[in-house]
């Protein structure tokens, strides 16, 4: 317990890079004829809608790398668990898989709530997590590499775009009452500000919450003339019900999301969302043989050929594969090992070309913007020409230039400045 | 102002459309029935096999929500409830089981997923519902717009609660679930059949959840965990209504939702939720009956 104490000191201090590891490498893993690795999301509960979707996809990557060899010839087993859409039982199970399992990396977690619950278990065990989800930066861990967008991934081209291409001044910012909408509306604000726009509305709705009523009304009487929504979840749902049912069209007061992603849009039908937009570096409209490929493959393995592909399901799908890849570059399965290979390694995903960083673990992603169709489907309407650079501390001044998440971990120095 | 009475309007009608069936079971039946929300659920996810496997509209669903729902309390009263009347506490440890069951069947597809196969519309997705395109959008009237089907909701609220006042008070079924509720055992002595009245009753209350679901599925998706905080809700009507007054539960679900509609609209929902409970406790301490409630005897 103390060496644990201790080395989790050292992680966090960033002096150590020999940590006391070892003691803790799974034996089981290299021993046996396969390499095991966790899977944790939530089966059952309010979450399992998506989570599911997220469990298939990383299953999908692990049967398809089993079916082309394996990592290292050997093939790769999943020990699944649930994690019930309950931080508490998320944390639980992380001990489980790390303390009684032995596992060197885990693939898990759609919200931060559950990312938050597990992290100490990694950190202080020192194994890997891979995190799938778009999040709301603010972290630095080297225990996890995380594959969804940051907030600059969504919003740096997002927020500009709706200013000049919608020729939008006035927004009303609309989320749910946690942290992602809320450190999402904080670089709106700043990117707002850098182009000469203002908010005149800034309002949380409870996460859950489905009666939009006075929201939309108030949105209504505003004066604003587009929305940004960090709304998250079946909230989504609820809210462009509302919008439509209040009478405001698309073309006249757009809303914008973060959040709102294909599997929303099917869940509430197109028809409520025709015109509105999403920034997501992954759409399933994405135009590529790899991800029309990626979509086929995906129905036939959930046996649904009306299943949809969102982002994070993209995430937590060529995250396996860049395990993989740091497991074979390092010709090791161990914790620091795939951590020091993980970094710099690059993937064709299903949404094109992405990088883990060598800097803070973040992944590379090519931010782009879609509108939907009747179809529920989103046409992009801009993108960028490529990856850019994960900034999870960006609404606190963090630049490409000036990073606040290195390797030798998170420069509070800076945070305060 | 006249935007914000109609969306507290339309909130206060939710409210009471999901209250109604619980005055029954639990203000004139004394169940607390944990699995009311369970059965809104069950109505909404009859709305949407109905649309998938018979191709009935969503008007069309109403009359089969009520009778899917009414027949799954009939049983859960035959098999359950029946045993624990007089007991309160029990029924709500039951009923919660009955809940929780309910969910889990909906979400394991009552066990078709063991062997493989899908039910379309059922599962643990997200499922949704399609509304007539008629009743989206929104019509002007008075000077303000008003939500087509936030009106079809309050209409049909007003119905049911029409409908379930001149059961209650202009049937003789009605006169003898009112006698069971004064008196069960003084009833039964006076040649009521208090088990078939029972039943009937139970039934009733939950075919009402059941129409509740499908008017939900209108403007929420349809999941399994949907109903557990629509029964907190119905609670609340029912309690501060006063137990067993049908008006109660009227005047109760309006006031409610126009508390909630005016805070909500002066400052925000999370206020406005807290606002409600805080109200709710001040009603319950200073009259701990509800606001209307039959004398004691």
């Amino acid at each position: 317990m103390q060496m644990n104490r201790r080395s989790f000191l050292q992680a966090g201090v960033g002096s150590a890079a020999a940590l006391a590891g070892p003691t803790f490498l799974p034996r089981a893993a290299f021993a046996a004829d396969t390499i095991d690795v966790g899977v944790l999301f939530s089966l059952t509960g309010g979450l399992s809608i998506v989570e599911k979707s997220l469990h298939d996809a990383t299953m999908m990557a692990i049967s398809e790398i089993n079916a082309s060899g394996g990592v290292m010839g050997k093939q790769v087993r999943a020990i699944e668990e649930d994690g019930a859409s309950d931080p508490k039982t998320y944390n639980e199970k992380a001990s489980k898989l790390v303390i009684e399992n032995k596992l060197p990396t885990v693939f898990g977690s759609y919200t931060s709530a559950s990312r938050k619950a597990v992290l100490p278990v990694f950190e202080k065990r020192n194994s890997m997590y891979f995190y799938p989800t778009y999040y709301e930066g603010y972290e630095c861990s080297r225990n996890v590499v995380y594959t969804g967008a940051v907030p600059n991934q969504q919003l740096s081209n997002f927020v500009p775009w709706i200013i000049e291409k919608l020729g939008k001044k006035k927004f009303f910012i609309v989320g749910s009452d946690y942290i992602y909408p809320r450190e999402m509306a904080k670089v709106v604000k700043i990117l707002l500000e850098k182009h000469g726009a203002t908010y005149v509305g800034d309002e949380y709705l409870e996460l859950g919450h489905s009666e939009w009523g006075s929201m939309v009304n108030k949105i209504k009487n505003s004066g604003c003339d587009v929305v940004l929504s960090n709304v998250v979840g079946d909230s989504v749902v609820a809210f462009y019900r509302e919008y439509k049912n209040q009478g405001l069209t698309m073309d006249k007061l757009p809303i914008c999301a973060t959040v709102t992603s294909e599997i929303e849009i099917a869940a509430m039908g197109p028809e409520y969302a025709v015109g509105s937009y999403t920034s997501f570096p992954y759409f399933m409209a994405i135009d590529t043989p790899e991800n029309k490929s990626f979509i086929e493959r995906y129905r036939a393995f959930v046996k649904d050929p009306k299943a949809v592909t969102h982002h994070a399901m993209c995430s937590a799908y060529f995250q396996v594969f860049l395990w993989k890849q740091a497991v074979e570059k390092a010709k090791d399965t161990s914790p620091n090992a795939v951590r020091e290979a993980v970094r710099d390694q690059s993937f064709l995903s299903p949404g094109g070309e992405v990088k883990v960083s060598a800097e803070n673990l973040h992944t590379w992603l090519t931010p782009r913007i879609a509108q939907w169709g009747a179809d529920g489907q989103g046409k992009i309407v801009d993108a960028y020409p490529g990856p850019i650079y994960p900034l999870p501390y960006v609404a606190y001044g963090e630049t490409e230039q000036n990073p606040f998440c290195t390797p030798k971990g998170l420069d509070v120095k800076k945070l305060k400045g | 102002m006249v935007d914000v009475i109609l969306i507290g309007l339309s909130l206060g009608s939710i409210l009471l459309l999901i209250a109604l069936g619980l005055a029954i079971t639990y203000g004139a039946m004394g169940v607390i029935n944990m699995a009311h929300g369970d059965l809104v659920m069950v109505g909404a996810y009859t709305t949407v096999m109905a649309g998938i496997w018979l191709h009935l509209g969503f008007l069309a669903s109403i009359p089969l929500a009520f009778v899917v729902t009414a027949a799954i309390g009939l049983a859960i009263e035959k098999l359950i409830v029946r045993h624990l009347y007089g007991r309160l506490l029990d029924t709500l440890l039951a009923t919660w089981g009955v809940a929780i069951l309910l969910q889990q069947a909906v979400r394991l597809e009552f066990g078709a997923s063991f062997f493989g196969r899908h039910v379309e519309g059922l599962g643990s997705g997200l499922q949704k519902v399609d509304v007539p395109t008629w009743m989206t959008g929104s019509a002007r009237l008075l000077g303000t717009d008003v939500n087509l089907y936030r009106t079809f909701i309050i209409g049909v609220t007003l119905i049911l609660a029409a409908v379930t006042w001149f059961i209650m008070y202009r049937l003789p079924i009605g006169t003898q679930v009112r006698a069971i509720m004064r008196n069960p055992k003084m009833a039964a002595a006076c040649g009521i059949d208090v088990e078939r009245v029972n039943a009937m009753t139970f039934a009733y209350g939950s075919g009402l959840a059941g129409v509740a679901g499908v008017m939900m599925s209108g403007f929420k998706t349809v999941f399994p965990d949907m109903g557990t905080p629509l029964v907190v809700d119905g609670f609340l009507v029912v309690v501060v209504g006063g137990v067993g007054s049908l008006f109660g539960a009227v005047a109760a679900s309006g006031l409610l939702g126009q508390i909630n509609g005016v805070v909500a609209a002066a400052t925000n929902d999370t206020l406005a939720r807290a606002v409600i409970f805080a109200v709710v406790i001040a009603i319950i301490v200073l009259k701990p009956r509800g606001l209307f409630s039959y004398k004691g005897r």
